[in-house]
């Protein structure tokens, strides 16, 4: 105990900052089970909780007092507008949340490694070569993150097309930016002059934008995991600068996390990351968004009365949740139409397409907050060997995961992508607000197939009215 | 070892412990898993308090300042959306191993209740299943 206390405050700060280190492998580990992922959540906030408190032991952050009243009022601020953000964000807009939270990241690692490299500039020492390269890295990696993640708020928000932008001259405008960036990286560390490494920030934000410009809406979620993983990656690099452990952890645990997470969702879409990341959806198949399918087939309207008799006297039925759903808040209503089902002795399940939603497991979450049972959700290898047995496959907001183009078109910039094979149920009722593409932006033949009926509308309008439907029926 | 070889053990060591632990999340998760590793990577607000602690200058306090404020709402702010997130999967292991009779005694809170409530119709349903009539109607 004599010992413990005489050791210098700085041995007890790397003490905690180890504990917390543990924290955060708790934390992901936690997340693995349903179980003990809100308590390993809980291990994460408080290992960061201590290593922050801990951090104000630091002679470098508490020497000054107005540097250290400055600090806390930046963390008051943050607090005050990240908690009610945080509190009140619809579930449906979570990936755009994740993003935002991403990117400041990502910016707040780029200005640590460059604020590092001014202060040891201040000093008069000239910076070691190596820490100049972290510094640089940290900027790049943490500025194509901040501005990557904006763009991909806009296009998640849909302030902006969610359409993959390509204009001409691309491919050279992307060669000149990366050559600009290595040319001052290299300047940068020769001269050891930090303007350069501002002209280094200046140009990663352009970098960021124009890396996800060309990415179709349909790819964001992907990105996002990208982006996640970069702003990890950049964490860690202003762990080198700072020469923190801590950091490096804590942001390569993310980066490494980041990658994987990001693999396993390209490989939901059936595509490589590369072809995710550098073939811009284009233009091999583009939607008509018309009530006309490619040869001429009308689609087939129906009225809820109608559809509510084909699911009552149903025997199983197969609800094919997507964005729509959420869109419209109708996971209460699509829960109570199932509820009213399943007493008829309907056997009704939910078939969650792996990338349903706007991310991974995001159907889920939202299906959660309407109290779903869990055994009711099967995910699409459990779901398609009973596809061919369904009476109707019930789409709600749905569209690119079921569409066949996938399967039978191989020009579709979808095709490859593993979907939920409503096209072999018997009946399939498709609920749509209009004729507007899905979000890839290409067209669906299964809307207008003979066995599909479509009901236009709000989804919950529509879900509301088919619940009255069922129960007079 | 000296400065930047022992860093890089480090980090080539994080690498394959983040990858180890990361690859057993179930799919499910994958949304809860992004968020609260997005909040993990807000710890860069001790780095950015140290920078805030050294800053000399009009233009690195506004620096530092910045940098803070950022990091202060993505760890702050990705804790608590992550938990929100959590919150929700946390009641299904008890709806699960909810009773099918009796669903009234189970829950305390009002949508377990609900959810058992439906189980036990569900399997009185399954066991009049031969009476329901299974008629296609025409024409759809």
């Amino acid at each position: 105990m004599a010992l413990a206390l005489s050791m210098p405050l700085s041995t007890w700060r790397s003490g905690v900052y180890l504990l917390a280190i543990i924290g955060f492998v708790v934390a992901l580990k936690g997340l693995s089970s349903p179980r003990h992922a809100r308590r390993g959540n809980i291990a994460g906030a408080v290992a960061a909780l201590l290593a922050i408190a801990i951090t104000f032991s630091a002679t470098e952050v508490d020497h000054s007092a107005r540097n250290l009243g400055l600090a806390l009022g930046a963390m008051a601020l943050g607090t005050l507008v990240a908690i009610p953000a945080a509190r009140l964000v619809k579930m449906t807009a979570m990936p755009q949340m994740v993003a935002v939270f991403n990117g400041v990241g990502g910016g707040a690692a780029a200005l640590v490694s460059i604020g590092e490299l001014l202060h040891i500039h201040t000093t008069g020492v000239s910076p070691a070569t190596y820490v100049v390269v972290e510094a640089v890295i940290g900027v790049l990696i943490g500025c194509v993150s901040f501005a990557g993640s904006a763009i991909a708020f806009a296009k998640l928000q849909e302030l902006m097309a969610t359409r993959p932008i390509v204009y001409p001259g691309q491919q050279p405008i992307n060669a000149v930016v990366g050559a600009g960036i290595l040319a001052l990286l290299l300047l940068a560390v020769v001269t050891g002059d930090t303007a350069y490494v501002l002209g280094v920030l200046g140009l990663s934000l352009v970098l960021g934008v124009i890396f996800v410009l060309p990415i179709g809406g349909a790819d964001v979620p992907v990105l996002i995991s990208l982006l996640n993983s970069f702003t990890g990656l950049a964490v860690a690099a202003s762990g080198f600068t700072l020469g923190n452990n801590l950091l490096i952890v804590a942001g390569t645990l993310v980066g490494a996390s980041g990658m994987l997470l990001t693999r396993l969702m390209s490989k939901a879409m059936g595509r490589s990351l590369p072809n995710i990341l550098f073939s811009a959806f284009g233009a091999v198949v583009t939607a008509t968004g018309t009530a006309e399918g490619l040869d001429g087939k009308a689609v087939k309207s129906s009225t809820p009365d109608d559809v509510a008799v084909l699911l009552a006297y149903a025997r199983k039925v197969v609800i094919v949740p997507g964005y729509g759903l959420a869109v419209a808040q109708a996971q209460h209503v699509v829960k109570e139409l199932a509820d009213s089902l399943s007493t008829r002795g309907v056997d009704v399940f939910y078939a969650i397409h792996p990338v349903a939603g706007r991310m991974p497991g995001h159907m889920n979450v939202l299906l959660a907050e309407a109290n779903v049972p869990y055994d009711e959700l099967k995910e699409m290898d459990e779901a398609n060997p009973e596809m061919p047995t369904a009476d109707v496959a019930l789409v709600v907001g749905a569209n690119d995961t079921v569409n066949p183009a996938a399967i039978d078109t191989p020009g579709s910039p979808i095709y490859g992508m593993p979907i939920i094979h409503a096209d072999q149920s018997q009946h399939i009722v498709f609920l749509k607000r209009s004729m507007r593409p899905g979000f890839a932006g290409i067209d669906n033949a299964l809307l207008f197939d003979d066995k599909t009926v479509l009901l236009f509308g709000d989804a919950k309008d529509t879900l509301q009215k088919l619940v009255a439907a069922v129960a007079s029926v | 070892m000296t400065g930047i070889v022992w860093y890089l053990t480090i980090f080539v060591l994080a690498a394959f412990v983040g990858f180890e632990v990361i690859s057993k999340v179930p799919s499910i998760l994958h949304t809860p898993l992004m968020s609260g590793s997005n909040a993990i990577h807000g710890i860069v607000l001790v780095g950015a308090l140290v920078i805030m602690g050294e800053a000399n200058g009009t233009a690195q306090l506004v620096l530092g300042f910045i940098a803070v404020f950022l990091a202060t709402l993505n760890v702050v702010g990705g804790f608590v959306v992550t938990d929100r997130m959590l919150q929700m999967f946390r009641a299904k292991p008890d709806q699960r191993s909810a009773p099918l009779q009796g669903g009234g005694g189970h829950g305390a809170v009002a949508p377990a209740t609900g959810a058992a409530r439906s189980d036990a119709a569900r399997s009185d349903a399954a066991r009049s299943d031969g009476a329901v009539p299974v008629e296609k109607p025409a024409g759809m």
